[in-house]
């Protein structure tokens, strides 16, 4: 049994490394913290400094190196710390590790996998709670991986760790499992054996026949929960976890939107030119002639996240606002709580 | 800008320091000859379409062009003692490096060209090139080079290997946060690294001293516990002699060097820099100290080479560089559709 994606991707990590010798982990505290929220817990212990490795706090260094390394027979697992601190590195992810193979015309594929934690909803604000996938996606080159489950994290961690491509975990906080920090996810029955989940196939979580709510991560929890509630007002929520958004399993979440007819798209990222806008525009164009009214989605409105605990509450999406977008698409008014 | 002369009394104590051999500086002459004649060939073939307008989008060769004539001495006074193990990561301005690593020139600028043959199948051009076969990686990117660099010699320690990682940059690189991060974690894990600053005295169009608030680039490798070199970069034996010091250095496991090379590139930053931040004279000046008639001119009073030899060495590099323009300009263009192809492995 396991709680938490954490222990689920250092799980991943340990089993890899302990068949491949090329696997290190480089980044801020991997060691003695484990990467701060878990996802390199015990590898320290395990392989020593020779293979986890604590850089300086220079991340565009240490993933500058990464894109060396891979080049050269190592496959690199990088921690980032926060997916906030990206701006101080994304050169080198974005015009190195994402285009080194293209622009090489396939002689030097880049197979890095980052590892890094990722959204709101414990008070720590503007720059350390952000999600940001939707950067990542927009770049060619990068693969996107959400885990939304710990049997999941640990199987696409695997995966990403054989791809020869740079992969980005995005580990929510608030499903690590850490005890600083909230914990919504569940225990879970992980198998101890290694296995893998392919990339591109997301996951029906719950079966529904009036609307489709598509989420992913920490936001695939709280649609399950509002469908339950929803289920209560007789409105049947069908919920899919998107898994990874490069690649994207458009064919599942066409073919629910279809049976459906009405989408919801529920994003702790960023609103505006980001996951929702692209799923939006993906899912008309396979289910136009099947939909009964306009995509909704329920994001993070273009503001900064903000400290207080009220103005947090008031951007990151909720259960309850879930429920109300869900109601006002099936056109069931909002009732009072 | 005035330098001195550099007085040659001490040239054959400082052949024989360098490791150096008749062989090997032969070998450096053609190489550096090839490299000349090769800018001046895509050069010509540049300017085809551009002379009336200069369009950046006119073919032959699209785009822009970092030409590294003056710099020859730096690239092949480091590559001569790299062999294909060894990784170099280069910079927006490469030909002199991949052609100093032995990289094919035909397939370079087939590259150049944008054609199917390419290094890199014309997904890359000039500022892009790769070479797997030579570990020769490149970005585009002012200070990229640097932290890839390191992590390839990372892989090297971790492989235990005696392969060693050079970054190449330019002294407006220096300035870039990367140089003093890769500083720092180079000489932390001590790693096989040689960084090569080849410092032509303006980074594009900015004077050195309107952007360095220390005057060399040993004053800030000190500051990291990396030993550095200060060296004359449009003499090869100089270059040599200092890269063998930090390339031995780094095989033996002894960590970083910083080898800081002053050279002067005769061309403008890209081709169709209006140059106007320096003067005529200034680059006449420097031609006085052209790499590779003062390369000849040591050769020849050493006794190791009459004219004929020169004269051979050179015809023989100017026909592989032109064997190499004419394979770059008989090759296909790529079809369209691999425009779609090879995002991913």
């Amino acid at each position: 049994m396991l709680s938490g994606i954490a222990p689920a991707i250092s799980e991943a990590i340990d089993q890899e490394m302990a068949g491949n010798p090329n696997v290190v982990v480089l980044g801020e505290d991997v060691t003695y913290w484990g990467a701060v929220f878990g996802f390199t817990a015990g590898l320290f212990q395990k392989y020593g400094r020779e293979r986890v490795i604590d850089t300086p706090i220079t991340e565009q260094t240490f993933m500058g190196m990464a894109v060396g390394a891979a080049a050269t027979g190592l496959r690199p697992v990088v921690s980032l710390m926060f997916v906030d601190f990206l701006g101080t590195c994304f050169d080198q992810i974005y015009n190195h590790m994402a285009k080194n193979h293209y622009m090489s015309g396939g002689q030097f594929p880049m197979p890095v996998t980052i590892v890094t934690a990722v959204g709101g909803g414990y008070g720590d604000a503007g720059q350390h709670s952000e999600l940001l996938y939707g950067l990542f996606g927009n770049v060619p080159g990068i693969k996107v991986v959400v885990p939304a489950t710990a049997h999941d994290a640990k199987g696409l961690t695997a995966t990403a760790l054989a791809d020869p491509n740079p992969v980005v975990i995005f580990g929510h906080k608030l499903l690590t499992g850490h005890p600083g920090v909230p914990f919504e996810g569940e225990e879970e029955d992980v198998p101890k054996d290694p296995y893998t989940i392919p990339f591109g196939q997301a996951a029906v979580r719950r079966e529904g026949t009036d609307l489709t709510i598509i989420a992913t991560a920490l936001m695939v929890r709280r649609s399950l929960q509002a469908a339950a509630r929803l289920a209560e007002h007789g409105i049947s929520a069908e919920v899919i976890d998107v898994r990874t958004l490069v690649p994207l399993d458009i064919d599942t979440l066409v073919a629910s939107a279809r049976r459906t007819g009405r989408v919801l798209l529920v994003d702790e990222d960023y609103r505006s030119f980001g996951t929702t806008g692209e799923l939006a525009f993906r899912i008309q164009a396979g289910a136009f002639d099947r939909l009964r009214a306009p995509i909704h989605r329920v994001a993070v409105p273009d503001v900064p996240i903000p400290f207080a605990e009220p103005l947090e509450q008031a951007v990151i999406p909720s259960v309850t606002r879930i429920v109300d977008a869900a109601r006002a698409l099936t056109g069931v008014p909002a009732t009072a709580r | 800008m005035w330098r001195p002369e550099p007085s040659d009394a001490d040239l054959p104590v400082r052949i024989a320091e360098a490791g150096l051999d008749r062989d090997v500086l032969l070998a450096a002459y053609r190489r550096m000859c090839l490299i000349r004649v090769f800018e001046e060939a895509v050069r010509s073939r540049y300017w085809i379409g551009k002379t009336s307008t200069f369009n950046m989008a006119a073919e032959p060769i699209r785009g822009e062009l970092h030409l590294a004539i003056g710099h020859e001495a730096v690239a092949v006074g480091v590559c001569a003692l790299l062999g294909d193990a060894d990784a170099v990561v280069s910079t927006h301005r490469a030909h002199h490096h991949a052609l100093a690593k032995g990289v094919d020139p035909g397939r370079l600028a087939a590259e150049m060209f944008g054609k199917a043959t390419g290094l890199c199948r014309g997904k890359g051009g000039e500022m892009h090139l790769f070479a797997r076969n030579k570990r020769f990686l490149n970005s585009g990117i002012v200070g990229a080079s640097y932290p890839q660099a390191a992590g390839a010699a990372f892989s090297f320690q971790r492989q235990g290997n005696r392969n060693l990682a050079v970054a190449f940059s330019g002294e407006g690189a220096a300035n870039h946060g990367t140089f003093s991060e890769t500083l720092n974690a180079a000489a932390l894990w001590q790693l096989p690294l040689v960084i090569v600053i080849e410092d032509n005295l303006y980074a594009d169009a900015t004077p050195k001293w309107a952007a360095q608030a220390v005057n060399q680039q040993f004053q800030r490798a000190q500051s990291h516990n990396v030993p550095a070199y200060l060296v004359d970069g449009m003499d090869v034996i100089d270059v040599h002699a200092a890269a063998r010091r930090a390339v031995d250095r780094a095989r033996d496991g002894y960590g970083p060097t910083v080898i800081e090379a002053v050279c002067y590139r005769y061309r403008g930053h890209f081709e169709g820099d209006p140059e106007n931040y320096r003067t005529r004279e200034e680059v006449e000046l420097w031609q006085r100290l052209d790499p590779i008639p003062r390369l000849a001119d040591r050769l020849r009073r050493l006794g190791w080479a009459d004219d004929a030899t020169l004269t051979g060495l050179r015809e023989a590099a100017a026909h592989d560089a032109v064997q190499a323009v004419r394979f770059a300009e008989d090759s296909p263009p790529p079809e369209p559709v691999e425009a779609l192809a090879g995002v991913f492995a």
